[in-house]
Parts: structure tokens; sequence; C-alpha cells
């Protein structure tokens, strides 16, 4: 093991290439990150062996990768804001096929104007294409996760696409320090991938036909029970690597002194990291609260959610909003207690377009919703107040 | 015939996988033996294999799976293969 002090971006590369995808496709311009520049220089140095293919557009990324995973070959493939949302065609058809891709997203501001600082809601309006979405906190767990979802996203109970979300600047360009494991070790916990299906000209078979209303149903629906197999595999994964690498990031939730606690503190991506400190700094003051942060947001950890709703108050911050209502992970969670819990949930609305969220900022959106100065979903720090 | 444990959209290449595609058509082709002189272009440009070769070189249309394109008659040379629109007034 060493130890690597680099940019989420640049330790993201370093995952990718340690789990040994034989393609990643990707197209090299703005808004796409220093991730793929990173990536291309492993294939300089030759220690990426696999088939790097530079593409005209996200569109075209994100179909290579489908004609890649669909020959039956691990692919990586990364991109950020728009270039997720030129993507989202073929978004919907890498998961309606089963293809394990696995992909970084940067989340980043959506123009206009133009912006190129953390925000969530490209990837939130990714949601509902089928992919797995997990939302990372540190460069050590954007390393863990990338490896981890390759494990996932192969999995013969799971075979869908994953995307591993992380916020721009905040970690993208930001240098920590990481654990790297030594390439036998991965190379012993990945194996080789072994696709269920694949093109091969020796056996043929036509994918992507036409079918007819009876059949399309089921694959929707067997999507769906991949999705919910998925919120019992990603946790004995994040167990099995605590076992092996001593590492753990939490499963689907990552839990910080949520034991005893009277409120719980739910957010995603950076402002979960940046949440432990405000956490820190209440409790020493004698207030009984927790972090939940989420890691997964599909699949939804509604069970979870629910039994930490069981005894506490719940606040959420999004950087987020699904305009004309709220932050999306505000609704998802109050849609998870409905009939089985009466906790409080306050709303709040923070850091859109790389606002700094900080601890002092989360410390007063927690002191607010203790309070109960708050009615649904709240702008916090808009215009510069608070 | 291999079978799959994903559910997703895979198909096997058959004979009329997606049913009996010639009730689609809406022209029907003809065929005039007597005009024709063998030279098999039709066969060779049917994009959907409708048009059968005999023996002999002479050929036969699948009525089955054909699905009224035209192609075979616009590239007779011999206008051995007409079409005519299905279910049409007598």
């Amino acid at each position: 093991m060493t130890v690597m002090i680099d940019t989420g971006n640049y330790i993201a590369a370093k995952a990718a290439v340690m789990a040994k995808p034989d393609v990643v496709a990707a197209y090299p311009i703005t808004p796409q990150t220093t991730l793929v520049e990173g990536i291309a220089n492993y294939v300089a140095s030759g220690e990426y062996k696999g088939e790097y293919i530079c593409v005209e557009s996200e569109h075209s990324a994100m179909s290579a990768c489908i004609g890649s995973s669909a020959t039956g070959v691990r692919t990586f493939t990364a991109t950020s804001s728009h270039g997720l949302l030129l993507m989202h065609e073929m978004l919907h058809w890498a998961a309606l096929a089963r293809l394990p891709i696995v992909m970084c997203n940067i989340n980043r501001v959506i123009g206009p104007g133009w912006n190129i600082w953390a925000d969530e809601n490209d990837s939130i309006s990714q949601r509902d294409t089928g992919w797995i979405q997990f939302y990372c906190s540190s460069n050590q767990e954007i390393f863990d996760t990338i490896i981890q979802s390759f494990k996932i996203a192969e999995h013969e109970k799971i075979s869908l696409p994953i995307m591993v979300n992380y916020n721009a600047f905040i970690l993208s360009h930001t240098s920590m320090p990481a654990d790297i494991p030594r390439q036998k070790e991965i190379d012993d916990y990945l194996k080789r991938y072994r696709p269920q299906w694949n093109l091969d000209c020796d056996n043929p078979i036509t994918f992507g036909n036409i079918i007819g209303t009876e059949h399309y149903e089921k694959i929707r629906r067997a999507m769906q029970d991949a999705q919910e197999n998925a919120l019992r595999i990603i946790p004995e994964v994040a167990k099995e690597w605590k076992k092996l690498f001593g590492r753990f990031h939490g499963d689907l939730i990552e839990k910080y002194h949520c034991d005893d606690a009277e409120y719980i503190l739910f957010s995603m991506g950076a402002i979960g990291a940046e949440s432990k400190v405000a956490i820190d700094n209440l409790r020493s003051r004698g207030i009984k609260i927790g972090l939940a942060r989420v890691r997964t947001f599909r699949p939804f950890p509604a069970q979870e959610i629910q039994n930490l709703a069981k005894n506490a108050d719940l606040v959420v911050i999004d950087r987020n909003i699904s305009i004309g209502y709220e932050g999306a992970l505000f609704t998802e969670i109050k849609a998870a207690l409905y009939g089985k819990s009466d906790a409080k949930v306050s709303g709040f609305i923070a850091g859109l377009g790389g606002k700094d969220v900080t601890f002092t900022n989360i410390e007063n959106i927690c002191k607010r919703a203790i309070d109960g100065k708050t009615k649904g979903s709240t702008w916090y720090g808009f215009e510069g107040a608070n | 015939m291999k079978k799959y444990e994903v559910v997703t959209s895979i198909s096997y290449p058959k004979k009329g996988a997606m049913g009996k595609t010639g009730s689609w058509r809406v022209f029907r082709p003809i065929f005039d033996k007597a005009k024709c002189v063998k030279c098999l272009r039709c066969w060779i440009f049917c994009p959907e294999g409708t048009i059968k070769r005999k023996k002999d070189d002479s050929i036969e249309i699948d009525y089955d799976y054909c699905k009224g394109c035209g192609i075979c008659a616009n590239v007779c040379k011999v206008k051995a293969i007409t079409m005519e629109r299905e279910a049409k007034k007598k």
C-alpha cells in the first residue's frame, strides 16, 4: 500500500486504471474534468493497457461504452454537468440493456449562467435512468467506491451501470491523501468480468431488438428487482472492503453519532463531510444531533431512513432543487417516512452554484430547524443572508 | 440456444422472431414468371430475404414476411414484378 496525495480527479483516474477496464471511452473537452486527462497520462506511461477511445461528444462516449460493454468487457467513462445531460438518452439505454458500465460524474452546475462549481442538479436530473448512484465525500471514498462499483455493477444479481458522483472542485480539484492498495490486491479483489450475455460473432444474437408489450414490462421489473438486490449487496461489499482494506465509508448511509440522536442531519456528497465538524460543535454544546450522509441516492435507502426516524426529527440539506417543488433528497425522505413515522422533517436548499456551505452554515441550519423556525423547504443563505 | 439469466431485449435471429411481418404490407409484389429473365437482382436487393431463389434460378415471394417495400419491383429491369395495393377493390 502507498499513500497518494492528489486531487479527487487524479485519484479517480488511478482507481479506474487499477480496475483494468478493457475500454475507456470519453470526450476530452469542458465540462469534462482532469479525470480523463489523468487516464490519458496512464496510457502514455504504459500503465493503462486497455483501449482508450477519444470520441466527439458525450452522447458518443456513452454509445461507445454501451457497444464495448455489450461485447462483454469491463468499461469505464467519466463526465460532468452538461456532458452528463447530453448522455441522457444513452444512460437509459445502458441501464435497460443491463450493462455494468462504471462512470464518474463530477457534480457541476448546469448553465446558463455559466459556472463550473459544485451543484448536484446534473445527476439528480438523471435519477430515473436506472443507474445506481453513489455520492462521495472524500478522495479516499472516491477511490474505494470506484473499485467497489465494478464489483457491484458486475454482480450477477445486479448487472446495472453505476454513477460515482462527487462535488466539483471541493473534491475534484482538491488534493487529499488516499491509501492506494497494491495492484495485486485489487486484482485479487476484482476478478475478471464474466458477462451474463455478450455480443459474439460465433453465437450471434440481436441486442436491443423490438419487443412486444408483454415483454417490455418484464425488463423494467427486472431492473427494479436488481436495484432492490443492490440494497442488500452494497452493504455486503462495504463490509467485505472493510475486512480486506480496513476502510469503511458507510454502506447505503454513513451514520455519525446517530445512536442517541434526537435530531439527525441528512446530506449528500461534500456537505456530508463538512457536516461532521458541525455535528461535533453542536454536540459540544449539548445538542444530541447525528449525521446521516446518504451514499446511495438510487437505490434509495428507505428502510434505513425509517429506522433513523424512529427516535429523531430530521433536517435535510439539498445542493439541488427540483424546480417547482423542493430539494430532491427532502422529497424522497418524506416519501420514505409516509405512514411510518411522525418525525418532523425540515428541508434546506444550500450551496447551489458551488456556494460554500461551511460547518458554521450547517450549524445555523441545524439550529433553525431545532428551534422550529422553518416551514417546508427553506433557502439557506440566499443573497448572502445568514 | 443459450439461455441468459438477465432480463433485457436480446433475441436469437430466426425466421419470424417478430411474428408474421407480412401483415404490415400495403403494396403487394406480383411476380410475372413469363417476363422474368432470372437475373436475380430482386433476390440480391430484397432487404428482408423474402425472395426465394429456386434451383432453376426462378424466384418465389414469401408473403408471410414480405413487407411490401417495392425494392424488388424497382430493381427489376424487365418489369416482371409490379406492386398492387392490398385489398384492392375489384
